[in-house]
């Protein structure tokens, strides 16, 4: 953690690399690959998981000493994606009664795409 | 005061209102998190309700949102070099850093202005459906702090080349740099759930 | 836009209210000039970054706010007491129910809290002050200018009359149009702000500021208590601030988030608002349970009985209240797997609940009770409470919830856990701590008349409100019919009781300012925590010397060791912020620019955001880093207030 003190920010580049890859990887499987849509959507959204805990960690300097190991940010941040979580997925788990809708081409088949994009979040 | 005042370690945390004021704004950052996400739930529920306008995956290009994605994260990277010459010491380093990291937020900026000017061309805007109103709401937030934050640096900016770094003046360049790091937590989730989900759907 | 539409005009009622806000205005600026204030209000009050001050400033605002919400109340009361009554038309009985709810809970429930918060929470720990005193100026002032926007709107451009949650499509463009439904939007927007930074300051108070040697669990009950209500507002407030921008949105901008075209989603805003909501009585009670475990402790001269599982059940309840809003919506439609779902966690809350009432009354059991009123207002509150939340578990239960929805049985459960709790608190939590604010007690006596005809009252009013539910009577109905006059009638009586509680309590402010013997001491009640252990009045950097705290209940350790918070030995030069006008002109200027966005005047509100920024420019170049208070100072200051 003594990280301020090197010459040469080796932590920030891995970083760097790191995200440029992730990003291009999810833009890969959503456009390129030929997986499931439940399958992209789950894997994309992990990867946008591991790309936030890149910018916290490495960028962030979320638990370094000085800001006493980062109990707190540590605290917030991990009750943050928790509530983030309860939001998006309890908000769409009770509205999921509003998913069928008049559309032109029918509503059976947006029904099928919602519940994946659900189980995405 | 004097008891929680450290000799050693990096400038901003030196005081107890650099400690506090550092923690607090972790305890802000939380606060966002849940802004974003309630945005993002008013999306995702929102998602398909497009009415006589055009759907997502019709207008969204990935050219020009891989663009933004590595404008943002290329940003987040000088930001962090900034950061890190400021822990050095290296005043011009810092400004020189953080003044790239501006002009990469202010072309973000540019490209997410000239998207949504052509989405309102081709009829969808703000008031044609409820999934357009979530887009744009959400976006236009994401935007709106990238607008506050460069405003913001440049004030810091000005501070530090004045004063140099102190304690004061080096809480605030990191606490700065926290926010823009955060900015781009954010735009991962947009370009991931917003972007690609609306294009493989 | 014409006067007669920028002025509500024909209701005698609103023309009287109209005069008296120009008659009392008139009088104080006539008092202020007449006694050359001004400046004394300007330097020791406006500007202002104490704690002490601002916590006042609130807890004064926050009783005008009760005597408004209150007067709303009288007048339903009227009007519903007999069939066909006359009184109020429909649509002013709307904008009254709608105003009750939204000023009693937003303006009245959270400052009152928030004030006691900010007198007590950093003398309990051993604190200066809060972390960032300029932001909670900042905080009083966005509060207050929210309030102020919210009031106005009954003799300008008219209330909102959409009820307090605002339901959409109701509260939309197209059913609601005009300024009232703004004024709802900007006011608890305008607030929120004060609310959120509040959250935020008072954590970073508590986490950092704490007297050395004091661990989290040392706290006094009462700042743990805030700790976790701040934990709820961090992560309840934002889902409010945004479901209150994403309407304003659609209202001014014309989006379609909760509208009946472009396939918006009229139900979505249910989902937030109450997302928002639950958290939110949480967010009014929790520090209520705190005031009565102070009080309870001091009063049955006992260590509260079970700290520890005091301090888990409030965790444990913060983090179920973000987990059952769907109950407050189970007619809607959601199915019935969703309603399940929540009607178990719902009913999950009555454990932690239910730990504290036991703890309570462990903590009287075979104890020495002091019958002072604070004490008796903490007594009335256990039964009273665990009526309202019985009732709450019958609530919460899906399939029943369908016949006590939107019924006047509902409005009874949520008057016994509001009032019984946090309404009994505000008042337990301000007698008790009056001497430390002032110098003096409150009167025993009025108080306790005041106790008696409150409390009375409340059970006559809202008791015969659940049978006359389940006789059917809806909310929010002007007008009632003859089956339910008899209950109806008593509810009214007992209303008025309430008010002539709460105009005997108000009396008792200038009786004992007038005839109270001053206090000579700081411990007036024999406390047990670091509060009392400064002389009264407190002097504005709280303590000389911050004790070392190394046993929960600090102060009474301290007395068995015969210690105080003046060692002359130890004095240091004390550091203090400057005040400031900042945060008053801040806020005045964000003020109007969202009263221009009430009106939609777009360029004028533009203009305000525009002065906001510059304001916040100016703070930002400022380093003005406060004063210190030297040695010889403080010691003349301790010797007078501890008359060594």
């Amino acid at each position: 953690m003594a990280e301020h003190s090197k010459r040469f920010p080796v932590q920030h580049i891995i970083g760097f690399v790191l995200s440029i890859v992730l990003t291009l990887l999810a833009a890969w499987a959503a456009l390129g690959s030929d997986l499931p849509v439940k399958w992209i959507i789950t894997g994309i959204m992990t990867l946008a998981v591991i790309q936030a805990g890149i910018q916290l960690f490495m960028f962030m300097h979320m638990t370094e000493r000085e800001s006493g190991g980062g109990h707190v940010p540590w605290n917030m941040m991990f009750h943050g994606f928790v509530l983030a979580a309860i939001i998006v997925a309890g908000s769409l788990f009770t509205m999921s009664f509003g998913f069928t809708h008049d559309h032109e081409d029918g509503g059976n088949h947006q029904q099928e795409e919602k519940h994946e994009e659900q189980s995405g979040h | 005061m004097s008891a929680h005042e450290l000799k050693s370690g990096p400038l901003e945390y030196r005081t107890q209102e650099g400690q506090m004021s550092i923690l607090g704004f972790w305890i802000f950052l939380a606060a966002e998190i849940v802004l974003f996400s309630t945005l993002f739930a008013t999306y995702a529920v929102l998602f398909g309700r497009t009415a006589d306008a055009p759907a997502p995956g019709e207008l969204f290009e990935i050219e020009t949102v891989l663009i933004m994605t590595f404008l943002l994260l290329i940003s987040s990277f000088t930001c962090g070099i900034a950061v890190h010459n400021m822990r050095k010491g290296a005043v011009k380093a810092f400004i020189t850093w953080m003044v790239i990291t501006l002009l990469l937020g202010l072309g973000f900026l540019g490209f997410e202005i000239y998207e949504f000017v052509h989405y309102a061309h081709e009829g969808a805007t703000l008031q044609s459906a409820a999934y357009w109103s979530a887009f744009f709401t959400l976006a236009g937030t994401h935007g709106l702090h990238v607008t506050l934050g460069i405003g913001w640096a440049t004030m810091i900016l000005i501070q530090v080349a004045k004063r140099g770094f102190t304690p004061m003046t080096s809480r605030k360049g990191f606490i700065i740099s926290l926010y823009w790091h955060f900015l781009d937590v954010v735009w991962i989730f947009i370009f991931t759930s917003v972007y690609l989900i609306g294009m493989v759907v | 836009m014409k006067l007669d539409e920028f002025f509500v005009t024909g209701e005698p009622l609103i023309y009287a209210g109209m005069v008296s806000i120009v008659l009392v205005s008139s009088a104080v600026i006539f008092l202020l000039t007449y006694f050359k204030r001004w400046g004394w209000l300007w330097r020791e009050w406006l500007t202002t970054v104490d704690h002490k001050k601002i916590g006042i400033m609130y807890i004064l605002s926050a009783l005008a706010m009760l005597f408004r919400g209150g007067m709303d109340a009288l007048m339903m009361r009227v009007q519903l007491a007999f069939p066909d009554m006359n009184f109020l038309n429909a649509q002013h009985y709307d904008e009254i129910f709608t105003t009750h709810g939204t000023v009693m809970i937003i303006f009245m429930a959270m400052p009152f809290l928030i004030g006691l918060m900010n007198i007590i929470v950093p003398l309990q720990i051993g604190a200066r002050d809060f972390a960032f005193p300029f932001v909670n100026a900042l905080s009083f002032w966005s509060f207050f200018f929210g309030a102020m926007l919210f009031n106005i709107s009954f003799v300008i451009g008219g209330s909102p009359d959409a009820g307090w949650t605002s339901y959409t499509p109701l509260a939309g463009a197209a059913m609601s149009p005009g300024p009232g439904q703004n004024f709802y939007l900007m006011g608890l927007q305008l607030s929120g702000i004060g609310t959120l930074a509040t959250g935020i300051n008072l954590m970073v108070t508590i986490l950092k500021m704490r007297a050395p040697g004091m661990k989290m669990f040392q706290m006094p009950i009462f700042t743990w208590s805030t700790l976790v209500t701040c934990f709820i507002i961090v992560f309840a407030f934002p889902i409010l601030t945004v479901a209150l921008a994403l309407m304003t949105i659609d209202r001014i901008f014309g989006a379609q988030f909760f509208t009946l075209t472009g396939e918006g989603l009229p139900m979505m805003w249910a989902n937030l608002f109450w997302m928002w909501g639950h958290p939110e009585v949480y967010i009014v009670i929790l520090p209520a349970f705190g005031i009565f475990s102070e009080v309870i402790a001091t009063f049955a001269r006992k260590r509260l009985f079970g700290y520890n599982a005091m301090v888990w059940s409030m965790i444990l309840i913060a983090g179920l209240s973000f987990l059952v809003w769907v109950h407050h919506f189970f007619t809607m439609g959601a199915g019935a797997f969703v309603n399940s779902v929540f009607s178990v966690s719902t009913m999950l809350i009555a454990v932690p609940t239910g730990v504290k009432i036991f703890n309570w009354l462990a903590t009287l059991y075979k104890s020495k009770i002091e019958f002072t009123t604070p004490m008796m207002w903490a007594l009335a509150f256990i039964p009273s409470f665990v009526i309202g939340g019985v009732t709450g578990v019958m609530l919460g239960m899906a399939a029943a919830d369908y016949q006590f929805h939107n019924s006047y049985f509902l409005i009874a459960h949520f008057h016994y856990v509001l009032i019984a709790g946090t309404v009994f608190a505000c008042f337990a939590g301000l007698e008790y701590w009056y001497p430390k604010m002032f110098g003096h007690k409150l009167n025993e006596r009025f108080g306790k008349l005041s106790f008696w005809l409150f409390v009375i009252g409340f059970h006559v009013t809202f008791f015969p409100q659940y049978f006359v539910g389940l006789d059917g009577m809806p909310r929010r109905v002007f007008t009632i019919i003859p089956e339910w006059m008899p209950l109806n009638v008593i509810s009214t009586v007992g209303a008025f009781g309430m008010g002539l509680g709460f105009a005997v309590f108000c009396y008792n402010i200038y009786y004992s300012y007038r005839n109270s013997k001053r206090e000579e001491t700081g411990d007036s009640w024999n406390g047990r925590t670091l509060e009392w252990a400064t002389p009264t009045p407190v002097p504005f950097y709280n303590f000389a010397t911050v004790p070392h705290v190394d046993k929960y209940d600090a102060f009474l350790a301290m007395k068995e060791k015969g210690e105080t918070t003046y060692d002359e030995d130890k004095l240091e030069p004390i550091h203090m912020p400057s005040y400031t006008g900042k945060p008053i002109i801040m806020m005045a200027i964000l003020a109007f620019a969202s009263f221009a966005l009430v009106f939609e005047w777009i360029t004028l509100a533009v203009i305000g955001l525009i002065g906001t920024l510059i304001m916040m420019v100016i703070r930002s170049f400022d380093y003005d880093e406060g004063y210190h208070v030297e040695v010889e100072e403080i010691k003349r200051i301790e010797r007078k207030a501890r008359r060594l």
